[in-house]
């Protein structure tokens, strides 16, 4: 069964159609890419799939139930993760205390206790300090554990997005352009920063204009142009639909 | 925290009369406030207008239910509170949707409608004479005296800190830290924004009641002059002068600002561009506020050979 199935999504901004009625199956355990020219509706969708957008038309099911969120935060209950394509990092504290708010979820405490710090609630403290430690030390970050986000390079950053929507622990992390703005050496980080993400079970939506990326990591591509579906499936048959050869490759680059 | 405990035990021994005591409770009592509203403003990054709307709610609150009504002051203290909680609750809902400029004028209404009513109504508020407040009392015994006071702020600014700090320090202000840093971020690990903003709005709220209705007390007559716009900038202004998402920024924002125009009394009818001067100077040159800007300048010391 399909970790997550979209069936007619379509999202129109006041007339313009940035998305047409695409029908998709994400398997889980798998690295599943999204690719296709700017503007053809790819961050459109990452935000249909976090609640940032309500859809004009289509239906959402995770795990083979209809996906009853509205807010954001209900779509990240329900065990959605996403990183962002021009960085929203919480400027205003450290990197760890970004990757400990990622743990928001499962960290409930009640306001009582929060006020008294009560001893139970200070060891929980304890412990989401330790799981988001560890974290940043899986993203390659330990060092910066007690810089300011924002005193952290870009690269950083970049991973830190990464560490704090692991800290949610979603079932489904979607990746929105994790390599953009990256040196080669940093994109290799990030290539088997991925890989080890797929072997731990988390099942990864990538969003990527970074080909040598994408065909690396994927085992399923689907490819948008205008709102539309063009093409899909793995990346040999991705690689050589003529189709997407004239729309996106172009014929310099293949 | 030990520095603030020692700071309020020792400072009797500076005071050395029942001016000095007085301007030392208006301090306690401002930055009581400004402790609640940093929350708001400084941590969860939503701004207010309207909050000496809600300490004249705890003002005029209490003193009408034990002027009028012959409650117990404590009791009528605690109820004046838990109505300005309801009132942020039930108009935070709605306005908290609001961002920037919209949320400072909504809330510069709910102000503003607020000190009208308190001035209007003089059946109960005797409108803009004022209305005398009975002391504060419990079992018995009037809390009187300038130094017994002293006392209580004191100490229920420490408690009022010791709070705002363990809550900083929990998913709850982490939540309010993180919507401030991007509210979409938030969202997106979980976190309800909505609710926070509210959390921080009704909390914020109820502990300028409480100081109010504490002010009201103390003072034994309140005018609606505590409860105007200009009241409401003042807090805001002690929170961002101090330093914003500072807790002990905020006490010190409130003790500076409270304290100062005391001292610049010497100005005469200068006094207000002296003190006008001193806010933009400080806002040139540390934009961040006082208390962060000179803890970077002890890191930066500390740091160097």
């Amino acid at each position: 069964m399909s970790l997550l199935r979209a069936e007619g999504l379509s999202k129109e901004f006041g007339g313009v159609r940035a998305l047409e009625g695409l029908d998709f199956e994400i398997q889980p355990g798998a690295v599943f890419s999204i690719i296709g020219p700017n503007g053809a509706g790819k961050t459109t969708l990452l935000n249909l799939l976090t609640g940032i957008y309500r859809p004009s038309a289509g239906r959402l099911w995770l795990d083979g139930r209809a996906l009853s969120a509205h807010a954001p935060h209900e779509f990240a209950a329900a065990g959605i993760g996403r990183t962002f394509q021009n960085l929203q990092i919480f400027f205003n504290m450290s990197a760890l205390e970004n990757v400990m708010a990622g743990r928001h979820l499962h960290e409930r405490c009640s306001l009582v206790a929060a006020l008294l710090r009560a001893p139970r609630q200070a060891r929980a403290e304890r412990a989401c300090r330790e799981r988001a430690a560890e974290l940043l030390a899986f993203v390659g970050l330990e060092a910066y554990a007690r810089a300011a986000a924002d005193a952290m390079p870009y690269g950083a950053l970049k991973r830190l997005e990464i560490a704090r929507a692991l800290a949610t622990q979603p079932r489904l992390l979607l990746l929105d352009e994790p390599a953009a703005g990256l040196n080669p050496s940093e994109i290799r980080d990030i290539d088997r920063l991925i890989q080890r993400l797929a072997q731990s079970g988390i099942t990864v939506a990538l969003v990527e204009h970074n080909m040598k990326l994408v065909m690396g990591v994927s085992q399923h591509v689907l490819v948008l142009d205008h709102g539309r579906k063009l093409a899909e499936g793995d990346t040999e048959t991705v690689r050589n639909d003529p189709r997407v050869i004239e729309a996106y490759l172009g014929a310099g680059e293949h | 925290m030990l520095a603030l405990i020692a700071a309020v035990a020792l400072l009797p021994l500076a005071l050395a009369n029942n001016y000095h005591y007085e301007i030392a409770i208006l301090v306690g009592l401002n930055a009581i406030v400004c402790v609640g509203l940093n929350l708001l403003i400084g941590y969860a990054g939503q701004i207010s207008l309207g909050h000496a709307g809600f300490f004249g709610i705890g003002a005029y609150g209490s003193a009408i239910l034990a002027a009028r009504y012959g409650w117990p002051p404590v009791l009528a203290l605690a109820a004046a509170s838990a109505a300005a909680a309801a009132l942020a609750y039930a108009v935070g809902r709605p306005i908290l949707r609001l961002r920037g400029h919209y949320l400072a004028m909504a809330t510069l209404g709910l102000g503003i409608i607020i000190s009208i009513v308190i001035a209007t109504e003089d059946r109960y508020t005797g409108g803009p004479d004022g209305m005398s407040v009975p002391p504060l009392a419990l079992a018995g015994f009037a809390l009187a005296g300038e130094r017994a006071w002293y006392w209580l702020v004191g100490a229920l600014l420490v408690a009022t800190v010791w709070l705002s700090l363990n809550l900083i320090e929990s998913p709850i202000g982490r939540a309010l830290r993180a919507l401030h840093g991007s509210e979409v971020a938030a969202e997106v690990v979980g976190i309800d924004s909505a609710r926070h903003k509210l959390l921080a709005f009704v909390l914020s709220a109820a502990i300028a009641a409480l100081a109010g209705a504490l002010t009201a007390h103390y003072a034994g007559f309140i005018t609606p002059g505590k409860v105007t716009f200009l009241h409401s900038i003042e807090l805001v202004v002690m929170v961002v002068f101090g330093g914003m998402a500072s807790t002990f920024g905020a006490v010190v924002g409130a003790a500076v600002l409270t304290a100062l125009p005391q001292l610049l009394t010497v100005f005469k009818e200068y006094e207000m561009v002296v003190f006008g001067g001193v806010m933009m100077l400080t806002m040139i040159f540390m934009p961040k506020g006082l208390v962060p800007t000179l803890a970077a300048l002890r890191s930066r010391f500390g740091k160097a050979p």
